[in-house]
């Protein structure tokens, strides 16, 4: 029997699902400057879709052509199936987080939270009852009459999330909404922004250019390099299955290896490192010519460690221990191969070691090795 | 060591008594009994008595507060206008020149700014009557031509400075443009605005030269005045002036310096509050 798969969590993969926020062939130059080069993005309603890139890659002008602040020089922008690109800012069904949380300094708490509703022409009582729940939501109802200046950073950008939300948004746009944070205080504002993003079902658009942050935070990431998308995934595509060299390394850390392939069947590939005296075997198929030049990449928790040779065969590769970083829950190793290459190994901990000793430590000939499946072959 | 605190000491004094020494000898002899300035004769307040009895004095006191409040008061509202202009609305078409003419009154001699302004005045008064009495009116206009120069700056300057996030968040929530000058453009600009007022105020209290220039008969201001007097001479009754004005500005600066003073402990205070309020909250 044919059961019709459930997307409810994955919109993306609906073919009958239509996007909630369209971005069509977006082009911004400033002046001779290409900041954003003919993007397109679909967002689906109630997803938590995270930009992600370096700095300069485009991210907040995206961002700003999303909010109005900016007109793109080509393409279009549609949200909830009305065409926005030529709609002013204040008349957009979305609200903005800003990166530097922008709060009125002549205005208390309250006034800023309720300076959005003000402006629909709302009651006044229907306002303060608004502003209040707002407040508690965000705990923090006893600052209502502070002014910014009064404030603590994380009690800030409370208030500029509060101020963003109060309008019920379609769209919530978000510029490094934890960039000024301190990392203790960041994780527990993930959550509660998460939180908050699935009790009010709104559709969250968050840049950010901390790899961490995306993976705990989103649906969907989409990678930005020089104005443009690399990837587009779940964080665990982008993570497991990156499409570029770029990629790879932007989101956590990869060690790559250079080669041909040497053999491509329906199911597995064979690449041949000529540099690393080592041939490499990937147990999925790929459609590529032999002979071509692609990288394998594996993550360094992927590799395993160990001072005995493990049985003959291929994804092996021998070296000896140069550094050690004891980090508590794991360990990390950089392995020095017989070609100089330094190749980054985590292992976790899990049983506590004697006091000061390692399994692996400095200088010991190790044996690295990992599973067929646990590399990716990459063409760019 | 000791030479050196001993130098510094020195020159600290030189430079002070270079500042304050003749503001001294003014408001001691402003006290003076005798008629000639340099010959003392005694302490006495008389020169006070007839500068207050001074019809003439009165006059130009009121005529140059009148022109400074116009002044400063019109000075802001194009000033404000113009720094507004050139710093929001991107580049529109004609900004280049248009900076450069604003900025041309700060650069030009008060002398060509007088002269030029005469011109205007008469060639006006010549075509459409108007103009058609030199005075307070030509004195206003001449001093806004060119107060209006120092507020455009001083609004442009603090308008740069002001990140631009605090007027698209407003616009982002539902404001329009309008809107957006109102609550947040103009109430952030208020400091700005009092400086500019305050410094066209002062602007036109002070000037003498572009005032002299397009001022008619019987029209003297305060400046004015104490220029022409003292052309015959030293006279202890200007003196006696004089020690007004130090005395005024004086406690003018004082004021000032004190309300800064308060403002900043205030912040200071509102800091730390929020600091250990987030040690105990954990936010
Ligand atoms: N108004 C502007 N005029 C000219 N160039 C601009 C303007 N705004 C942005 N740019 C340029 O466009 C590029 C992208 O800027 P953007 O602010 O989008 O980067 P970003 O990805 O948000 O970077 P970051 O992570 O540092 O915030 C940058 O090279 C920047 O210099
Ligand atoms: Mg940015």
């Amino acid at each position: 029997m044919a059961q019709q798969p459930d997307y409810s969590d994955r919109p993306w993969l609906d073919p009958n699902a239509t996007p909630f926020i369209r971005v069509q062939a977006i082009t911004k130059k400033f002046g001779p400057f290409t900041a954003v080069d003919n993007v397109d993005l679909d967002i689906y309603r109630g997803e938590l879709f995270c930009l992600l890139g370096g700095s300069g890659c485009g991210k907040t002008t995206l961002l700003r052509i999303l909010a109005g602040f900016e007109t793109p020089t080509i393409g279009t922008i549609s949200i909830d199936g009305a065409d926005m690109t030529s709609v002013p800012p204040y008349e957009r069904p979305v609200n903005m987080m800003f990166q530097s949380y922008a709060l009125f300094p002549h205005m208390t708490v309250e006034r800023n939270v309720a300076y959005g509703l003000e402006r629909d022409g709302i009651a006044k009582a229907e306002i303060a009852a608004q502003v209040n729940d707002m407040l508690s939501m965000v705990e923090l109802t006893p600052f209502a009459k502070r002014k910014p200046h009064q404030l603590s950073g994380g009690q800030r950008q409370r208030v500029a999330l509060a101020r963003a939300l109060v309008k019920r948004p379609k769209v919530l746009l978000l510029d490094e909404p934890l960039g000024a944070l301190d990392k203790r205080l960041r994780e527990q504002t993930q959550y509660e922004l998460m939180n908050i993003q699935d009790r009010l079902g709104i559709t969250f658009v968050v840049v950010t250019h901390d790899q961490e942050e995306a993976m705990t935070l989103s649906t969907r990431i989409a990678v930005m390099d020089v104005g443009r998308f690399v990837q587009i995934g779940t964080p665990t595509e982008i993570y497991e299955f990156p499409e570029t060299r770029f990629v790879a390394d932007f989101i956590g850390s990869t060690n790559m290896f250079e080669g041909r392939i040497t053999e491509n069947g329906a199911d597995h590939v064979r690449v041949r490192a000529e540099e690393y005296e080592a041939d490499f075997y990937i147990d999925h198929g790929m459609s590529i010519k032999e002979g071509t030049k692609v990288w394998v990449a594996v993550r360094p928790e992927k590799v395993e460690i160990s001072k005995t040779a493990p049985p003959f065969g291929p994804n092996q590769l021998k070296g000896v221990v140069r550094d050690v970083g004891y980090l508590g829950n794991f360990s990390t190793y950089r392995v020095q191969l017989s070609n100089t290459r330094i190749v980054a190994v985590t292992h976790p901990n899990q049983r506590r070691p004697a006091r000061g000793e390692h399994e692996v430590d400095w200088d010991d000939e190790v044996h690295l090795s990992w599973a067929a499946s646990s590399a990716v072959v990459l063409t760019k | 060591m000791g030479k050196r605190t001993t130098f510094q000491f020195s020159v600290l004094c030189f430079g002070m008594a270079f500042l304050y020494v003749p503001m001294v000898l003014l408001i001691v002899y402003s006290f003076n009994y005798s008629k000639i300035v340099p010959v003392w004769g005694g302490w006495s307040t008389r020169w006070y008595t007839v500068l207050f009895e001074s019809e003439e004095v009165w006059a130009a006191l009121t005529l140059s507060l009148k022109i400074a409040l116009m002044n400063a008061t019109f000075a802001t509202l194009l000033g404000v206008l113009a720094g507004i202009a050139l710093a929001r609305f991107g580049r529109f078409r004609g900004r280049t020149l248009f900076t450069g003419m604003i900025s041309a009154p700060l650069v030009m001699p008060e002398v060509i700014t007088g002269l030029s302004l005469l011109l205007l005045f008469i060639t006006l008064g010549d075509l459409i009557g108007w103009p058609g009495e030199r005075g307070i009116t030509t004195i206003t206009i001449a001093h806004i031509t060119f107060s209006m120069a120092y507020v455009t700056v001083i609004i442009q300057s603090r308008l740069t400075g002001m990140a631009q996030d605090l007027e698209e968040a407003a616009m982002d929530l539902g404001s329009k443009p309008f809107r957006v000058l109102t609550d947040i453009t103009l109430p952030l600009l208020a400091p700005g605005m009092l400086a500019g007022w305050l410094l066209a105020f002062t602007l036109s209290l002070d000037d003498l030269v572009i005032a002299s220039f397009v001022s008619g008969p019987g029209a003297n201001t305060l400046p004015m005045l104490i220029y022409s007097r003292v052309r015959l001479g030293l006279r202890p009754d200007i003196n006696a002036l004089a020690t007004i004005i130090i005395v005024v500005v004086a406690i003018g600066v004082c004021i000032a310096g004190w309300l800064l003073f308060r403002q900043q402990r205030q912040r200071e205070r509102d800091m730390q509050m929020a600091a250990t309020e987030n040690l105990k909250t954990g936010y």
